[in-house]
């Protein structure tokens, strides 16, 4: 691994001041992340400045919701009485992802910015427009049986591996960020960011903005959720398909509802079309069949991912149907 | 996957990066203090230069430890090269196989996917640290009981896991064991005397 200056911040400030003014410098939390990229080569940061001990961990009752300090953990953030009490989808989508010691390293604001798992992102031998614009796209015409099914661009189809994010987006999550400018909020569609023509650039975060927190409104989605996520194996691997679900229902009639996908887009993928279509229909197969082939609408596949445009609304209704048995 | 810097190749930037580093380094000669407290007037920061080793406190297995390491060590390499605690074990080295869990805290993590530097302050338990004298922690007991392995090499991580599984109360079922043992692989194949073992703890009452 390359060597690196190493920093130690007690202040938002300083932290923000260290990385903004150095474009080799990089925040470090829980490194799970990071630290992988680092011994692969793929990430050479000159300088890393710790941000651990920044008192940004804290999970409080807001007026209107709650808000997670962007250092508190995933384990955490999803064993938490009030996260399960008010926003329950979270906890699950939290608990689908990675394995135990992860969630007891990763942070809220470092899962929201994980790296890609492209295999060509990860392998320095091959063509990568986000790994090193210019280069191309080995997965274009590469294995791409893992990759995106909406919002891809020539330059790059790679996903966004988060299921937290699919959650959070799902929930109208605001992030709270600190920069040299000032302090701003993003809402979490806004967050994440297509690839177009500058796929190295994952998210709409300035250089040298930190994320301090993330805003979740209370909404009626408390009883009726599910995070439905496909894999290769039972546990422990990233999605394939994933679908964060909620529906607010009056006995069966469905008065409000949230969906968004993991696994087939550069961003959390939030599927507004289809929620808007179970408004005011019964709790039905039929009616998340339709909403599931709204979803779709739009959806391109290449060579090796086209089982995803089945696999895709199958696990919506999938969703739909645990949430609303839940 | 070793990424040392090519010193001497033309072609690779990080010669120059070498000397800009050395150059700093003389000029750091001049500090007594092996910590560069540069700036920390206004931005409270301690920080050290990439050749630098920073001095480190940590609590291993009960034992205080006043080190001084590398920022790029990982917690693993500082337990196994520094600290000879080789219980801990260097499987994938990238998060994926559980091999290097250790408790920080009291808590499981990865100990391949953290900088040492990182853990100040911290208390870890090893392998090394669950048993008392002679006297079999109740899970290792578990473990040999019901030949909760083969080769051996998960053993330490998965025993460290299956510690913090039962003490998480994540160990309420075979299906939920399962799920809160994924991040520990075991390509012998021992999943099912593995569960049994902690199926075993659990039910046993015992204090872990």
């Amino acid at each position: 691994m390359n060597q690196f200056q190493y920093v130690r911040a007690t202040k938002s400030q300083g932290a923000i001041d260290a990385v903004a003014k150095d474009p080799q410098a990089k925040f470090i939390a829980g490194g799970t992340n990071l630290v992988d990229l680092m011994k692969r080569g793929i990430m050479t940061p000159q300088k890393l400045v710790d941000i651990n001990r920044l008192p940004l961990a804290k999970i409080e009752r807001q007026d209107n919701g709650l808000r997670l300090g962007a250092l508190a953990l995933n384990s955490t953030v999803a064993n938490d009485a009030l996260v399960r009490q008010h926003q329950p989808l979270l906890a699950l989508a939290l608990n689908a992802g990675a394995s135990p010691q992860l969630r007891n390293m990763a942070t809220v604001g470092g899962n929201m910015l994980q790296r890609t798992r492209c295999s060509y992102f990860y392998d320095l031998t091959m063509p990568c427009n986000k790994r090193e614009p210019g280069t191309g796209c080995g997965a274009l015409e590469g294995i791409n049986r893992m990759h995106a099914i909406f919002g891809a661009s020539d330059k790059c189809i790679a996903v966004h591996p988060s299921d937290m994010s699919v959650a959070l987006v799902a929930l109208d999550a605001t992030v709270l960020v600190s920069g040299s400018k000032g302090d701003r909020r993003i809402a979490f569609a806004d967050f994440h960011r297509l690839p177009g023509d500058t796929p190295e650039k994952d998210t709409n975060l300035e250089a040298g903005e930190l994320i301090t927190a993330v805003d979740i409104p209370d909404g009626p989605f408390t009883k009726h959720v599910h995070y439905q996520k496909v894999r290769e194996r039972a546990s422990y691997a990233f999605a394939l398909v994933s679908t964060a679900a909620a529906l607010d229902l009056d006995g069966n009639t469905i008065k409000a509802a949230r969906l968004a996908m993991g696994g087939v887009a550069h961003k959390p993928w939030r599927l507004t079309a289809a929620e808007q279509s179970l408004v005011g229909q019964p709790a039905t197969e039929a009616s998340f069949r339709r909403a599931a082939e709204v979803a779709m609408q739009g959806a391109k596949a290449f060579k090796h991912n086209a089982y995803k445009l089945k696999l895709g609304p199958n696990t919506i209704v999938q969703a739909l149907r645990t949430a609303a048995a839940a | 996957m070793n990424a040392e810097p090519e010193l001497e190749s033309p072609h690779d930037d990080s010669r120059r990066t070498f000397l800009k580093q050395s150059s700093v380094l003389t000029a750091m000669a001049l500090v007594p203090s092996p910590v560069v407290t540069a700036a920390a007037a206004e931005l409270d920061e301690k920080v050290a230069a990439a050749f630098e080793k920073v001095p480190l406190s940590l609590k291993v297995n009960g034992t205080k430890h006043k080190l001084k390491v590398e920022p790029r060590t990982t917690l693993l390499d500082l337990l196994r090269e520094q600290l000879h605690l080789t219980g801990t074990k260097k499987g994938c080295d990238y998060g994926q196989c559980g091999a290097c869990t250790v408790h920080v805290d009291g808590q499981r993590v990865n100990s391949c996917l953290s900088f040492a530097v990182m853990h100040d302050g911290q208390e870890i338990t090893t392998i090394e640290g669950l048993a008392k004298g002679d006297e079999l922690h109740p899970m290792q007991e578990a473990f040999v009981k019901h030949d909760g392995f083969q080769c051996g090499y998960c053993t330490p991580g998965q025993i460290m896991s299956a510690v913090a599984c039962v003490r998480e109360g994540h160990a309420g079922s075979e299906g939920e064991i399962r799920e809160y043992m994924s991040g520990n692989i075991c390509r012998c194949g021992a999943y099912s005397n593995i569960v049994a073992a902690i199926q075993d703890v659990k039910q046993g009452g015992q204090k872990v």
